[in-house]
């Protein structure tokens, strides 16, 4: 609410706490009340604000460096799940063998072939989705509410319609396929078809979410460059590459980032895609993604060290991940 | 863009709906809150009847959960209710995980930690070994609970339970003695025996047999059906028929040096090259309509898979299936429950599962949901010689089991089964229908097992 002059208090002068009473020689005793209260409201100017932003750090404390710590900890010993204090030393055992472990490398490709081929459609539709709804429309807020609507449905619920989609003998997508004459399709067991069914789940589920982080930002374009670009000549396409693009340069900067943060860890729709080999990935691990492998290892195989050091690992790759988005923020910021 | 153009009309209008919107996160607050409220009230509920001030007034009854896998049928069966019914004071709520790969690794997590465990848990006969092996000194000791008769169940159910030094951790439920069951119109139709004694007769005491018998079936098969449900189903069907197949008496790993095992493999890959099982994993959505669409004949069937059947068949089928002797008797699952010490009603789930395992409530557990009992004293009982199941008509399908049950072997079991089993079939027999050779498949497989095996 807005301040109002007319009746908010007028600001405090040099002793105007206490007009009309004469000031009178303070006692002592009245005197160290005083040096206490003030030592008090020190006390508690200076220490307060820490008061209140501990919570947080707390609660970071305990559930977010903690475990980074023991995770870590964890990783340099052979450990069990089903006895988690029952820790040998094995040093660095955990990490060097991760450099001969095939289905590590294995997990890591196919981490980075489904982030691509979901991120990178995923941003291109969401962009063109933007696009349009920044036209005015008839019911834009019922669009935009649409496209937000994937999101908000739970993982579990979006990738189990999608197994009965790509089913290979019931499911309605090769029922439309066959009528198009094209073979029955098995979408779980052959690698680039499972990679680009799991991916669709994330696209669907994503697309919506960028396109409408795009759309605000897409609405704090001065309308004048539009105007003096249309008069100008330029083509609704010309206007969308010269004036569009370049003014949404940090905001798909920032979508990247998340996104390609998003893909590194991409786990719940692989996992409920073939819930029957669950944590493996389908026969041949060909949608086993990172975080299903570290599954498997700490929750399936109950091998809690190896996890831990998977999970270390990959938190390494996201570091050099961030590293390398922010060099390249740094050259376009610099080119702009 | 639009709005940029009048600033106005917006401010107005957001401070308009603002005493709305405070109504609307009041009303959201006090609902959390009630809510919140509510579920203590029913906590401390729970806790009073728990000290035994209950008068079974209706009042604060005391609640056992159960946490549990699949179907397993005791509310399905209205032995909860029975209960209930006994025992006015005493109110039973079970939590039912689909699938036991996602029930056991939280049931591990939860005994480790001590923490979130439900009065009485179930556990899978593929996990026991290991759960007794490591998790013993979470258990309450059931051997020792009045009214607990070791000698009511067969009495290598009762050692898999069981630590080397006497603590019973938990009491069987069902077992699974399996046998075949099969469509006796596709049997008919490929010019196949449909008698029961004589389809036995056809693959007796050889699985090789048995896929010889698939390949005279499928000479003369109806179009699009298969022999065979799933390699998974085969090859578990065979090695259930093992007396060791992963661990040898003295515990060591022998999977990939067993002769057994990669006999039961090649065997299975061999089907699958010919085409006489179907590409599907069981349990899956899509095996779920194979059945109901009728497309395969024979199906490796302990006795709850018939409750598995009759759920996802079509009405119309039901009486044309048919249950035969397997060609070597197995064991196909089965369970036990045992109370963790952690539980908050320790006493009243003991009393609740000594009731629930004992051989009436198994008895009765098979007459309606086909889950075989582990006590041998039912098998002479009415409920078991005279068990019915819709799809299978007037097959006396006890007398069946029963034979199986008898001639089983006692099987080795290893902590680690369920890894190796699930590797051997969702890693191995499936790549064969893919196109996978053999040799491809049980190399997939193996390095799948060792690498899931390895500290």
């Amino acid at each position: 609410m807005a301040t109002r002059h007319d009746t908010a208090a007028p600001p405090v002068k040099e002793g105007g706490a206490a007009p009309g009473r004469p000031p009178a020689e303070p006692t002592e005793a009245e005197q160290r009340h005083r040096a206490r209260l003030s030592r008090r409201w020190q006390r508690d100017k200076r220490w307060s604000p820490y008061a209140f932003v501990s919570p947080f750090f707390l609660l970071f404390l305990a559930f977010g460096l903690f475990p980074l710590v023991y995770t870590g900890w964890a990783s340099l010993h052979q450990v069990e799940m089903t006895a988690p204090t029952d820790m040998t030393w094995v040093g660095m055992r955990n990490y060097t063998r991760i450099f001969d472990d095939d289905f590590f490398w294995n997990a890591a490709k196919n981490t980075l072939t489904i982030g691509i081929i979901s991120t990178v459609p995923q941003l291109l539709m969401a962009m063109g989705l933007a696009h349009i709804l920044n036209y005015k429309l008839r019911a834009s807020t019922f669009y935009r509410v649409a496209m937000l609507a994937p999101y908000a449905t739970s993982i579990a619920a979006a990738s189990l319609v999608f197994v009965l989609l790509f089913g290979r003998d019931y499911g309605m997508i090769n029922w439309a396929l066959h009528f198009v004459g094209i073979d029955a399709i098995d979408w779980q067991n052959d690698k680039w078809p499972s990679q680009f069914a799991v991916s669709s789940i994330v696209i669907w589920r994503w697309t919506g979410y960028n396109a409408l982080i795009y759309l605000a930002a897409m609405q704090a374009i001065p309308q004048d460059l539009y105007e003096s670009a249309a008069l100008d000549g330029a083509s609704r396409w010309k206007q969308f590459l010269h004036v569009t693009l370049p003014s949404l340069r940090p905001t798909i900067l920032f979508t990247v980032v998340v996104s390609t943060i998003g893909a590194s860890q991409v786990f719940g729709e692989p996992l409920l895609f073939d819930a029957n080999k669950g944590a493996s990935g389908g026969a041949e691990h060909q949608f086993q993604t990172l975080g299903l492998y570290l599954y498997e290892q700490g929750w399936v195989n109950q091998h809690l060290g190896r996890a831990s050091a998977i999970a270390w690992t990959m938190f390494l790759i996201l570091i050099v991940i961030g590293i390398v988005n922010y060099v390249i923020s740094r050259r376009l910021r610099a080119s702009s | 863009m639009r709005a940029r153009t009048l600033p106005h009309t917006r401010l107005r209008s957001s401070g308009g709906t603002r005493m709305t919107r405070r109504v609307v996160v009041l009303a959201a607050v006090t609902a959390l809150g009630a809510g919140l409220l509510a579920g203590c009230a029913d906590d401390s509920g729970d806790d009073g009847a728990s000290d035994g001030s209950s008068s079974g007034g209706g009042k604060g009854k005391t609640t056992i959960t159960l946490g549990l896998f699949g179907t397993m049928g005791f509310k399905e069966a209205g032995l909860y209710t029975e209960y209930e019914k006994l025992h006015p004071d005493i109110k039973i709520a079970e939590n039912v995980t689909e699938r036991n790969e996602n029930y056991y690794p939280a049931l591990v997590n939860h005994l480790t930690t001590n923490s979130g465990l439900m009065d009485v848990q179930a556990i899978e006969v593929g996990n026991i070994a290991e759960v007794v092996a490591t998790q013993a000194s979470k258990f309450e000791d059931m051997s020792k609970v009045s009214g607990v008769d070791k000698s009511n169940w067969l009495d290598w159910k009762w050692s898999q339970g069981t630590t080397k030094d006497g603590q019973t951790i938990g009491l069987g439920t069902d077992i699974g003695p399996m046998a075949l069951c099969y469509r006796k119109d596709l049997f008919q139709a490929a010019g196949l025996p449909t008698d029961r004694e004589a389809v036995g007769k056809l693959w007796a005491g050889d699985w090789n047999k048995f896929v010889s018998t698939g390949e005279q079936y499928k000479k003369k098969a109806k179009a699009g059906t298969f022999f065979m449900d799933s390699p998974g189903g085969l090859i578990n069907a065979i090695l259930s028929s093992e007396k060791e197949k992963f661990y040898d008496s003295s515990g060591e790993i022998i999977y990939k040096s067993n002769p057994a095992v990669k006999a039961a493999f090649d065997l299975t890959a061999k089907a699958a090259e010919e085409g006489l099982v179907q590409a599907q994993t069981q349990f899956q959505p899509a095996w779920d309509t194979t059945i109901a669409n009728s497309k395969f004949a024979t199906i490796a069937c302990p006795p709850w898979m018939l409750g598995t059947i009759k759920g996802k068949a079509k009405a119309e089928d039901a009486g044309k299936w048919d249950v035969a002797v397997a060609p070597k008797s197995g064991n196909w699952g089965g369970s036990f429950l045992g109370v963790p010490k952690s539980g908050k009603h320790v006493k009243e789930a003991e009393a609740f599962i000594t009731w629930l395992t004992a051989p009436e409530q198994q008895a009765k557990l098979f007459k309606v949901q086909g889950s075989f009992p582990s006590a041998p004293s039912t098998y002479t009982m009415a409920e078991v010689t005279g068990a019915k199941n819709d799809m299978t008509g007037d097959s006396p399908i006890g007398t069946v089991f029963s034979e199986a049950a008898k001639t089983a072997p006692v099987q080795v079991i290893g902590p680690k089964d369920q890894i190796i089993q699930q590797g051997l079939t969702d890693n191995g027999v499936i790549l064969v229908t893919k196109g996978k050779s053999a040799a491809e498949a049980w190399n997939t497989a193996t390095k799948t097992i060792d690498n899931n095996l390895d500290k």
